[in-house]
């Protein structure tokens, strides 16, 4: 058994990184909040651009765009958003293992595919595999302002319209609820699945024309799709951040208890032990 | 008087919410000016600003491009980024100027970095101007 001193080093280094994780805890959970909030914030102006979007490039005057048009696939890019720093349970790995199988399955050369890395975590488990990192950007804050990222979103957008990729694929962790985040694939590029039929279409009147409109709207609308994927994962991120050091705090919590138990044991030997030698020692005096 | 709806959306959220009497702006094709009753409408903006007249005042709004949607009973302008005048943030609106003026100044053959020191630039000068208005 230990030594008591060994136990009570041990109950103390564990309380002190019990202290820590429940600190970093309870910032997450500031940090869900806001980010929660945040993404909320962003979904009048989403609504809204996807409504428009639709009734144009969906509704009548036949207009057409090559963002619209999907067209033979020599090169794809896949978006992978993950976060800066870790501690936050499988929330950067599920994102990664996703892209990593998808990548092993449908592609055969380096060649087909580049990465376009939103995170830390994810840009140096790419560029460690030998992949074509074309683009990353690190250092996002915990909530992200549109100017943030504006310059790789239209630098991506921009990678389609130039013919660097023929598709774009964006992979993010979808936020469910504080304990639920999943890991989610949406296509950015071409535009394929805008006709949505439910929604009624308004007849608009266009100033000056249809095409000229798509070239404004539909780069700004991909360009949206980023951001909304980004505070999407962000929210996910804090709330999978805030589930695993709650967990760390709760295993914390449990190691002391087991300590302190075979602390008092120990403790509880080494008196009766005492005391067994001194009746002993008396009895042998007798 | 009749009013119209506008709202002016954002990513980062909503900026702006009221009942007009009359919104004017510059669009692509040229200046526009919507009262209510207007046909359904979209036309893409250009840097500059949205007049919002509304009881015998004017408030500006200025914004980056994106564009403006018209509905029967709402006006609805959809920007990556757009301030109400007495929110521009003077000093930072400077800075950009300056550095805008400096990346112009050291490349002078065309490429994006050109274009996009362009249009921060035009950015820039746009919310001073609308800032100076209030």
């Amino acid at each position: 058994m230990a030594s008591l001193r060994d136990i009570k080093t041990r109950i103390n280094s564990t309380k002190k990184t019990s202290q820590i994780t429940k600190a970093m805890e309870m910032t997450s959970a500031a940090k869900w909040n806001r980010g929660v909030m945040k993404a909320k914030t962003f979904v009048p102006y989403m609504e809204k651009i996807q409504e428009v979007t639709a009734s144009i490039a969906g509704g009548a005057g036949g207009a057409v765009h090559p963002m619209l048009i999907s067209r033979p696939v020599k090169k794809t890019g896949y978006v992978v958003i993950t976060s800066d720093r870790g501690l936050a349970g499988a929330y950067n790995s599920n994102v990664i293992r996703r892209v990593y199988q998808t990548i092993q399955s449908r592609h055969k050369s380096n060649d087909e595919f580049a990465i376009i890395a939103i995170g830390r975590v994810g840009r140096d488990f790419f560029v460690k595999k030998g992949y074509n990192v074309i683009k990353d950007i690190i250092g996002i804050s915990d909530q992200p302002s549109f100017a943030d990222i504006k310059e790789l979103a239209s630098s991506t957008v921009g990678m389609f319209t130039d013919g660097t990729f023929d598709e774009i694929y964006i992979y993010y962790s979808h936020y469910i609820s504080a304990i639920s985040q999943e890991v989610t694939e949406k296509k950015l590029l071409p535009l394929t699945d805008l006709r949505t039929s439910e929604q009624k279409l308004t007849s608009y009147e266009f100033e000056p024309s249809a095409e000229e409109i798509l070239d404004v709207l539909l780069p700004q609308y991909a360009e949206s799709l980023i951001y909304g994927a980004l505070l999407d994962s962000k929210a996910s991120e804090h709330a999978a951040r805030m589930t695993a050091m709650k967990n760390a705090t709760d295993n914390a919590n449990e190691l002391i208890r087991n300590y302190t138990l075979s602390y008092n044991r120990a403790r509880q030997a080494a008196i009766t032990q005492e005391i067994t030698e001194i009746v002993g020692g008396a009895a042998a005096l007798e | 008087m009749k009013t119209i709806k506008v709202n002016v959306v954002t990513p980062d959220g909503p900026v702006y919410e009221s009942d007009v009497e009359m919104v004017s702006t510059k669009a692509k094709s040229g200046e526009l000016g919507i009262l209510p009753g207007h046909i359904p409408l979209v036309a893409p903006l250009e840097i500059g600003s949205v007049r919002l007249k509304k009881g015998g005042n004017t408030e500006i709004i200025a914004v980056s491009g994106g564009f403006l949607e018209v509905r029967p009973d709402t006006v609805t302008v959809l920007a990556q980024a757009a301030e109400k005048a007495s929110d521009i943030d003077v000093e930072r609106a400077k800075r950009a100027k300056e550095r805008a003026e400096k990346r112009l100044r050291a490349q002078q053959q065309e490429n994006i970095d050109f274009k996009r020191a362009e249009l921060a630039l035009r950015r820039a000068i746009n919310r001073l101007a609308v800032s100076e208005k209030k």
